[in-house]
């Protein structure tokens, strides 16, 4: 009844291989994109904003940049905390040093930066595969946090070695420092986030991201058929810390303000990209803003519903959570090992029959 | 996104439920969980029974009932910033992020809000100088001062020459540890001795190199910048390479029963700075026995009463309630906003009849809060652990710290901050 | 003898017996992947959670009191017992074999034949679970860990005064070695030798062998892979015990304790993750490495080095040796 495809004729082959050939889909993905960008801005308090708008997009660029590495390209990657610790750095050293240039351009730079050092830690994937380079990977993590920690540069000095984000404006708005309206911090990240995921879903279903596919699949076969594995596992590594130094930049400089690199960046984050990857989908855009704002919004509803509404004591709520969190992991797992994003394939495999499946 | 704003709904909805009350809100940025979890727990009760026993006894503070808003950051700075956001709302009063990271974070938010903050014992050390961070408080001291007192302790127990001598200092390897290092520097520049800083990773369970390191350089004296887990293996190791525990000084975050407990008879003579009196010797646990314990209002398991955190955490509540009752008197009105809390603690003034009047004589220094100064006059005491009796002991009285190099520092520190965000210093 | 040099023994020493101890939480995961090919992440948190129940029930705590009391209103904490240390070693490894059913029966089972990147999902899982368990069971303040085997023979602590005197008569300078590392170390090598008896002189070690060499053949021939992985788990659960033990006695008992995971990893990747005595050998390489690094180079960069030196080690002779150094040859076919 919703995904009819009766009379939705295509009649040219880039027709045929948009991101949403079923008409209801498309819609409902314009929809969304004004209620993101038209309405929500008008509607969203401080709370929402940081809470929720602000963590969900920034983890959702950062998901959708491992599992450009880890979904499309196979590489299991655990620096994805170093690396967003890249970003923010390499974000606040450009704003410090070049205070009259725009943080859009700061951000993005920072997003090269990363890449570049993503690229770098990348090169043993050559000859390291499977567990061994994720565990090869947390070494990227730990040295890049001990470097920032350690090396006075990259804090300017600062005597305790916290980062602040100064104010920076963007059209003469605040988007970072102390003055930042809600709507302005939710913006600036939906942008981001908008345009990160239209990049990752072209260069993933052309050539590059077919590529990518290949060694994930079998790289001996893949390069058998003539793809070259040197390339496309340092541009699935670039192009993925491309993504995940934005975000870091984006968790620094609009979300946090200040940043210690251990606390923030340190290994539980590499952990909670990846789970939000494989429970929305290894392999999938859609999956990795479904893990996202799964494990954004599920520790918040859990504290609103056993602190606020049933009144227990705050500490055993956390423990419950922890609790909630392993068994839904788990559960998923159990009945669906592919996440989210098959879960949603195999609902709208239905709903194109529904309500009548024979 | 359909799941998405439906949450979103119920979420709006939830906060515009709850009740706009007359009450004195503090909220409580505790962790419960975590890593961290023991030391966060004495600190959360204390400072929840304290307003407890307010409300039960005294009918809140100025006639007006108080409220406790608790959420768990786990100390976790994200986290953090959630409490914070959904706290604020509510009318909370004064904010104890309770985490350096979590200060760090809240310092340019609060202050764009208009609440103040108070980071007793722990933050941004330069938010001493009132005239840059207005709305960020660190009274009785900070860690700048701590460094100081244990030099100075350790001056008066060589006779007042430390040339030739060597201070090392072990730390957590995070903004926190470093923060007494260019003290140190300083001092060890001023005092002649020698200074070696030897930095622990987080989380420090294993920290054989640098025990090692200590054994064969035989430093005259060890200072300790720890948390967590890096405490109770640091105090082991030490006992573990015959360091002399007496030579071994902990700042107040490395001083609380559960650092040194794990240890056992190995601990005995191990010294921490303490910022407050220690024990349950004092006149208010017979009221809080009364009226919060036998009354089973009391916060957690109720197993934590007279541990230092605990009495750290009624210290900071009673500062926060007295900063609240100054500010009642300045404005004239028992029902007091954020921006009037904050009035009432640059204008607080700690005096021992003050402390005698809650049933904590003697149990912190004498100080008052001004515009230019928001961090008190940095006095702390030395306490040390004795293992047979498990109580902490107070050696010392109050001691000062050097002010002629800390107040360089701070002035230092806080003008590159507000060079930094463009702040105007200066007292409104 | 130069002075640095006599340090530098010293510190080789200590290398070695920190090496014992990653050894021993390295171990659990070889055990555990070897059998059934899941890298276990729960590793370290099953140590916390043997230590837990290890000193919760020596020490006669009331399981979920805390949550019973809030629930019920009541006010419960002890049953009023200490029990001794061995009859609580005993129960605790009975609670680790109950957990082993249970994980077998309740996930793995409905996991068979995944990729290894979703069973591995799923001991993150596990792990989140029964940190949130332990902390609802037990409580989360730091529990002081002791054992003794009778009044006043507890493990003991503390430097060993008989290597001091003797290094001292070698050196003029007496080496450190903690008494706690030389029992880790005694245990460490009690419990190879067990585990090296037990599989290859018992039915069921022999059985656990085979599982490992061959899924399939091993079930053609009637062994019960049920079974094989409910005990490789289980014996998983001892060395986690027998490590939470050894880590719990320096620091008390705590959340931090699980953390020891991250150490055992570089050490996997040294060993390759199919080797005992890779584990081994690679807990050694680490531990020395590591504190010689710390100790030679550490002062002139700054220190703390130890949390990174490890994996940097392990990815350099990675990229010369993918399988680890003692892991079994990678042969890919198309």
């Amino acid at each position: 009844m919703f995904y009819r495809e009766a009379g939705d004729f295509k009649t040219s082959y880039a027709a045929d291989t948009q991101t949403f050939p079923i008409k209801f889909d498309r819609y409902t993905y314009y929809l969304a994109l004004a209620v993101a960008f038209l309405v929500l801005p008008f509607l969203v308090s401080d709370y929402l904003v940081n809470a929720i708008f602000v963590p969900f997009l920034i983890y959702a660029i950062a998901a959708i940049g491992l599992n450009i590495l880890t979904g499309y390209c196979g590489q299991v990657s655990l620096g994805t905390g170093g690396f967003m610790a890249v970003g923010a750095y390499a974000c606040y050293k450009l704003m410090t040093s070049f205070p009259d240039v725009s943080i859009v351009i700061h951000i993005i730079l920072a997003g090269g930066v990363t890449a570049a050092v993503g690229a770098a830690f990348g090169l043993p994937s050559l000859r390291i595969k499977g567990f061994y380079l994720a565990v090869a990977t947390l070494a990227a993590q730990f040295f890049l946090v001990w470097l920032f920690n350690k090396v006075a540069w990259f804090y300017n000095y600062s005597a305790s070695g916290q980062i602040n984000a100064p104010e920076r404006t963007v059209f003469s708005v605040p988007v970072t420092g102390a003055n930042v309206e809600p709507w302005a911090q939710y913006l600036i990240c939906l942008v981001f986030t908008f345009l990160c995921a239209v990049l990752a879903r072209n260069l993933t279903r052309g050539t590059l991201g077919r590529t990518w596919m290949a060694i994930r699949d079998m790289d001996i076969a893949a390069e058998i058929i003539g793809v070259n594995p040197l390339k496309a596992k340092l541009t699935a590594f670039a192009v993925s810390s491309f993504f995940i130094g934005i975000a870091g930049a984006l968790f620094f400089a609009v979300y946090l303000g200040a940043v210690e690199v251990g606390e923030a960046f340190g290994i539980q984050k590499s952990f909670i990209v990846l789970f939000m990857i494989i429970i929305g989908g290894l392999g999938s855009i859609w999956g990795s803003f479904a893990g996202a704002a799964l494990l954004v919004v599920l520790p918040v509803l859990l504290k609103l519903i056993g602190v606020d509404l049933l009144g227990w004591p705050p500490d055993i709520v956390q423990h419950f959570q922890l609790v909630i969190v392993g068994a839904l992991i788990l559960v998923f797992l159990v009945l669906e090992p592919h996440g989210l994003a098959q879960l949603w394939r195999v609902a709208k495999e239905k709903l194109r029959l529904w309500p009548f499946p024979h | 996104m359909k799941m998405k704003t439906l949450l979103a709904m119920t979420v709006t909805s939830v906060m515009a439920a709850a009740p706009v009350m007359a009450d004195l809100v503090f909220p409580s940025l505790s962790y419960r969980t975590g890593p961290y979890a023991a030391n966060g727990i004495p600190f959360a009760d204390g400072y929840a029974d304290y307003f407890t026993l307010l409300n039960e006894r005294d009918g809140g503070i100025g006639g007006v009932a108080t409220r406790l808003l608790e959420c768990e950051t786990g100390y976790n700075t994200e986290k953090g910033v959630e409490c914070y956001e959904a706290t604020k709302g509510e009318g909370s009063l004064v904010y104890q992020p309770l985490s350096t990271g979590i200060t760090y974070q809240l310092i340019p938010k609060a202050t764009a809000d208009d609440i103040p903050i108070h980071s007793m014992g722990y933050g941004r050390t330069s938010a001493k100088n009132g005239e840059v961070f207005s709305h960020v408080f660190n009274y009785p001291a900070n860690y700048w001062d701590g460094a100081s007192i244990a030099v100075n302790h350790i001056l008066d127990e060589e006779g007042g020459d430390l040339s030739g001598k060597t201070i090392a200092l072990v730390y957590h390897n995070s903004a926190y540890g470093k923060e007494p290092i260019r003290t140190l520097e300083e001092l060890s520049a001023k005092h002649g001795f020698d200074f070696t800083p030897i930095a622990v990773d987080h989380p420090g369970q294993e920290q054989k190199s640098q025990w090692l390191q200590i054994r064969r350089e035989r430093p005259d004296y060890v200072l300790m910048w720890g948390w967590g887990v890096m405490n109770q293996v640091a105090i082991q190791e030490a006992a573990n390479v015959r360091f002399p525990l007496d030579k071994f000084i902990g700042v107040w975050w490395s001083g609380s029963e559960v650092d040194v407990l794990p240890a056992g008879d190995a601990a005995n003579g191990y010294k921490s700075l303490a910022l407050h009196g220690t024990g349950s010797d004092f006149p208010i646990y017979a009221d809080l026995q009364q009226y919060v314990v036998d009354t089973g209002k009391a916060a957690g398991a109720g197993d934590q009463l007279g541990t230092v955190l605990y009495n750290r955490g009624l210290y900071a509540a009673m500062l926060a309630a007295e900063a609240a009752e100054k500010a009642q008197e300045i404005h004239g009105t028992a029902d007091i906003t954020p921006s009037m809390m904050r009035d009432g603690m640059e204008a607080l003034e700690i005096t021992n009849a003050i402390l005698e009047e809650n049933g904590l004589p003697g149990f912190g220094p004498e100080f008052s809060v001004s515009c230019q100064n928001h961090g008190g006059d940095g006095l702390g005491m030395v306490q040390q652990w004795d293992a047979s009796a498990q109580q902490w002991n107070m050696i010392t009285d109050l001691i000062e710290s050097d002010k002629d190099v800390i107040d360089a520092l701070v002035t230092e520190d806080s003008s590159a901050f507000a060079a930094e965000n463009n702040i105007e210093a200066g007292c409104s | 003898m130069p002075d640095q040099l006599v340090f530098a023994m010293e510190v080789f020493l200590n290398g070695l017996m920190a090496g014992v101890l990653y050894a021993l939480v390295a171990l659990g995961f070889v055990l555990i992947f070897k059998a059934s090919g899941i890298f276990n992440f729960a590793q370290g948190v099953m140590a916390l959670f043997a230590a837990m129940t290890f000193v919760g029930i020596q020490k006669g705590q009331v399981p979920f009191a805390h949550l019973i009391n809030v629930i019920f209103g009541t006010k419960i904490h002890h049953f009023g017992w200490e029990l001794h240390s061995i009859i609580a070693i005993v129960l605790t490894v009975g609670v680790m074999i109950i957990l082993a059913w249970a994980a077998q029966r309740f996930i793995f089972r409905h996991l068979v034949g995944q990729e290894p990147i979703i069973l591995f999902m799923a001991t993150i899982g596990l792990a989140y679970l029964l940190e949130g368990v332990a902390d609802l069971m037990w409580g989360s303040e730091i529990k002081k860990l002791d054992v003794c085997i009778t009044e006043g023979v507890c493990l003991p602590q503390g430097i060993n005064i008989a290597i001091d005197e003797v290094t001292f008569g070698w050196f003029g300078y007496g080496f450190f070695i903690d008494n706690l590392d030389i029992s880790a170390t005694i245990v460490a090598i009690i419990l190879v030798v067990c585990l090296i008896l037990f599989s290859q002189y018992t039915k069921h070690g022999r059985a656990m062998r085979a599982v490992a060499d061959d899924h399939q053949a091993a079930l053609s021939v009637g062994v019960s892979l049920n079974f094989i992985w409910i005990l490789v788990w289980s014996v998983a659960g001892f060395v986690a015990l027998v490590a939470g033990i050894m880590w719990g006695a320096k620091s008390g008992v705590q959340f931090s304790l699980s953390l020891i995971a991250l150490k055992a990893l570089p050490v996997l990747m040294l060993g390759g993750f199919t080797s005992i005595p890779g584990a081994i050998i690679g807990g050694l390489i680490v531990g020395v490495g590591e504190k010689l690094f710390e100790f030679a180079i550490g002062p002139m960069i700054g220190g703390a080095t130890e949390n990174w030196f490890a994996y940097v080690l392990a990815l350099i002779v990675l990229v010369f040796r993918p399988q680890g150094l003692f892991g079994e040859k990678i042969i890919e076919r198309v």
